[in-house]
């Protein structure tokens, strides 16, 4: 068919040429809006096997299962070392001494989230020492601002004190040892706490809620 | 020797070639093309120094793409095998030490003739009316190659590369409601992996490639629609000859592109004297850290992005306070953003009636100076780590940086110019 005849049946006319006057305009609105309207939820539908496949594949899904971490050779003050892995990312593992347990109980620094209230961690972690047990904390080593894992710093992490606790290297967030975030510093969350329970006195089980 | 004229008569006599030109011609505009882009563009006859750079980023994007195509034969694109791939290219694949020095320094002189360019049109106006667009086409090249060298940093899986683009990733968490779903989106996993690398590899290698040429490419048909500014900013063809050219205009072809070739010599003794006693740039060029293989569960004592993304990488940084119930990380992305994209605006900010920083009055100078300084101080102090005097001055110099832009319709407008010539000021050698 020509280009002569398409539009002698669209314009609805006997002049056997396109004339806009002639024309039924509003019928051609409606083709091109509809036709691009169509178009348009074509693209749409075209996107998503191209947006989709950006997800985490099966494989990267099937990578999350709960890990178990052996922490008896951690004494009191240090954290576990080498730093084990739950789904990719690290996971912190510190041993308190009492004067520590003490220190996060008073809350002698000025935190931005003292009493955890921002959904960072399980319920059974929600209070001051942000742990199962009082003695042991588990944190992802995740620092929450952009990402970076934070180091473990023995003591004179804050000014103010001599307590211990995380520094991150890559923009200065500084965390005391239960996690909690110090204000005025770029972090805006304390870490994050992974679910988990104690298998043992001296095992912990990664990414499993349970009783204990 | 011929005269110029009898050279153009020989390209109209009737020989060999103009009948082979006037084969092509005839179904392919080439002589058209020859003579619209090269032979017949008039350019200023003043160009300066600072009118070298946009060639030099022609040059260095072709190295780019070559050295990449050639380094792509022995790189492996997955988590366990790009770090040793790298070294293998280093250490065992001839002259593949040369490709990746040559790729690496690319990077990094590619994006030093890029701010030059700019700052060439920041002195002499160049973005003012009729280049508003081309101006605007050059800001989208900016970002994709801003785009072109994050993604290429990954590649080689070192250390600083796979923290670094941690830190950039998680940016997109910032974003209120969306931002960790969107962030696993673009990770394709829980965390930085193979799967983020292999996509990282395909948009550097592909897409954004492509994209660059195809900018570049209107970037110039843009160019040669409205004509070069000069350093003196004022307009050539106001002031045309009874032939209907500009005056103080000269082909591009043959004299631009002698005067080009000859700076690209200079260039490339400059270039090739980085690759070949000082590839790594003190830490600058290749930072060292990323001598050693990514570790998910270990970030170097200090991380600093490439140099040439800390300027904005400060402006990120500087921001340590919440506002309005939002996370102050939400605002640092929102802040380096702004500084990136800011200068987009500068068309509609000058409200000078001279474009050329040579005729603008006292303050013109004064905000373009501590335009550059404030820069090069965030430049700095984003390669440094963070203390509290570091972050009051990254503070400090972010605001500076922003007043070139806000005030720029204040103070082009209140200052004394000096009156613009009528003729380019142009003495020959």
């Amino acid at each position: 068919m020509s280009s002569d005849d398409a539009s002698l049946e669209n314009s609805g006319t006997q002049t056997g040429a396109f004339d806009p006057n002639v024309s039924n305009k509003s019928r051609r609105y409606f083709l091109i809006g509809a036709t691009s309207a169509l178009a348009a939820v074509g693209v749409v539908g075209a996107a998503v096997p191209f947006l989709s496949y950006w997800s985490p594949s099966a494989k990267a899904r099937a990578a999350g299962a709960p890990v178990k971490i052996d922490f008896s050779k951690l004494l009191p003050g240090e954290m576990l070392s080498p730093i084990q892995a739950w789904r990719g990312k690290p996971i912190f593992v510190v041993y308190r001494d009492d004067e520590a347990v003490e220190a996060l109980n008073e809350q002698p620094h000025d935190l931005a989230d003292p009493e955890s209230l921002k959904p960072m961690q399980p319920d059974y972690a929600q209070n001051a020492t942000r742990s199962r047990w009082p003695e042991i904390g588990i944190y992802v080593g995740i620092c929450t601002h952009l990402g970076c894992s934070p180091k473990y710093v023995e003591v004179d992490n804050f000014v103010a004190t001599k307590q211990g606790g995380f520094f991150c290297p890559c923009h200065g967030s500084r965390f005391d040892l239960a996690g909690r975030v110090g204000r005025g510093y770029p972090a805006p969350d304390n870490l994050e706490v992974p679910p988990y329970r104690f298998e043992s006195d001296t095992v912990v089980v990664i990414g499993e809620e349970g009783a204990a | 020797m011929s005269s110029p004229e009898q050279q153009e008569n020989w390209f109209k006599q009737d020989n060999w070639f103009s009948r082979s030109m006037g084969w092509v011609d005839a179904r392919f505009p080439a002589t058209e093309t020859f003579e619209y882009h090269m032979s017949r563009y008039y350019a200023p006859k003043n160009f300066n120094f600072f009118y070298y750079f946009g060639v030099f980023a022609m040059v260095v994007l072709v190295l780019q793409i070559v050295t990449g195509t050639w380094l792509t034969m022995n790189y492996v694109a997955s988590g366990e095998g790009a770090f040793a791939s790298v070294e293998y290219i280093m250490r065992d694949v001839e002259y593949g030490w040369l490709m990746r020095y040559l790729h690496s320094t690319g990077a990094s002189f590619f994006f030093i003739v890029v701010y030059l360019h700019m700052y060439r049109a920041l002195m002499y106006g160049s973005y003012r009316g009729p280049r508003e667009l081309l101006w605007l086409i050059g800001m989208v090249i900016f970002l994709a190659l801003m785009a072109e060298g994050f993604f290429g940093y990954l590649l080689p899986w070192g250390n600083m590369s796979y923290w670094g683009a941690q830190v950039i990733v998680s940016l997109v968490g910032a974003i209120p409601y969306v931002g960790p779903d969107l962030m696993e989106w673009v990770r394709g996993d829980f965390l930085m992996s193979g799967a983020t690398l292999n996509r990282f590899f395909a948009l550097h290698v592909i897409a954004l490639p492509l994209v660059l040429v195809i900018l570049v490419f209107v970037h110039i048909v843009a160019l040669h629609h409205v004509g070069s500014n000069n350093p003196d900013g004022i307009d050539i063809k106001k002031n045309k000859g009874p032939d209907g050219v500009p005056v103080d205009g000269i082909p591009f072809h043959p004299y631009y592109t002698v005067h080009d070739i000859h700076a690209i010599v200079v260039f490339f003794i400059v270039f090739l004297g980085f690759v070949f006693f000082a590839p790594e740039g003190w830490g600058y060029f290749l930072e060292k850290p990323n001598f050693e293989m990514a570790d998910p569960l270990k970030t170097p004592a200090h991380i600093a992005p490439v140099w040439y993304y800390t300027p904005f990488y400060s402006m990120l940084r500087a921001v340590t306070f919440p506002l309005f119930g939002l996370d102050a990380k939400f605002w640092g992305f929102v802040v380096m953003v702004a500084a990136i994209i800011v200068p987009a605006m500068l068309p509609w900010l000058d409200r000078s009636p001279v474009r050329s920083i040579r005729y603008k009055g006292r303050w013109s100078k004064f905000m373009l100076g501590q335009f550059v300084i404030s820069f090069f101080i965030l430049g700095y102090l984003g390669t440094q780590a963070p203390t509290d005097l570091g972050t009051a001055a990254a503070q400090f110099f972010t605001i500076t940086y922003f007043l070139y832009f806000m005030l720029m319709p204040w103070y082009t407008r209140i200052e004394t110019c000096k009156p613009e010539p009528d003729r380019l000021n142009f003495s020959g050698h």
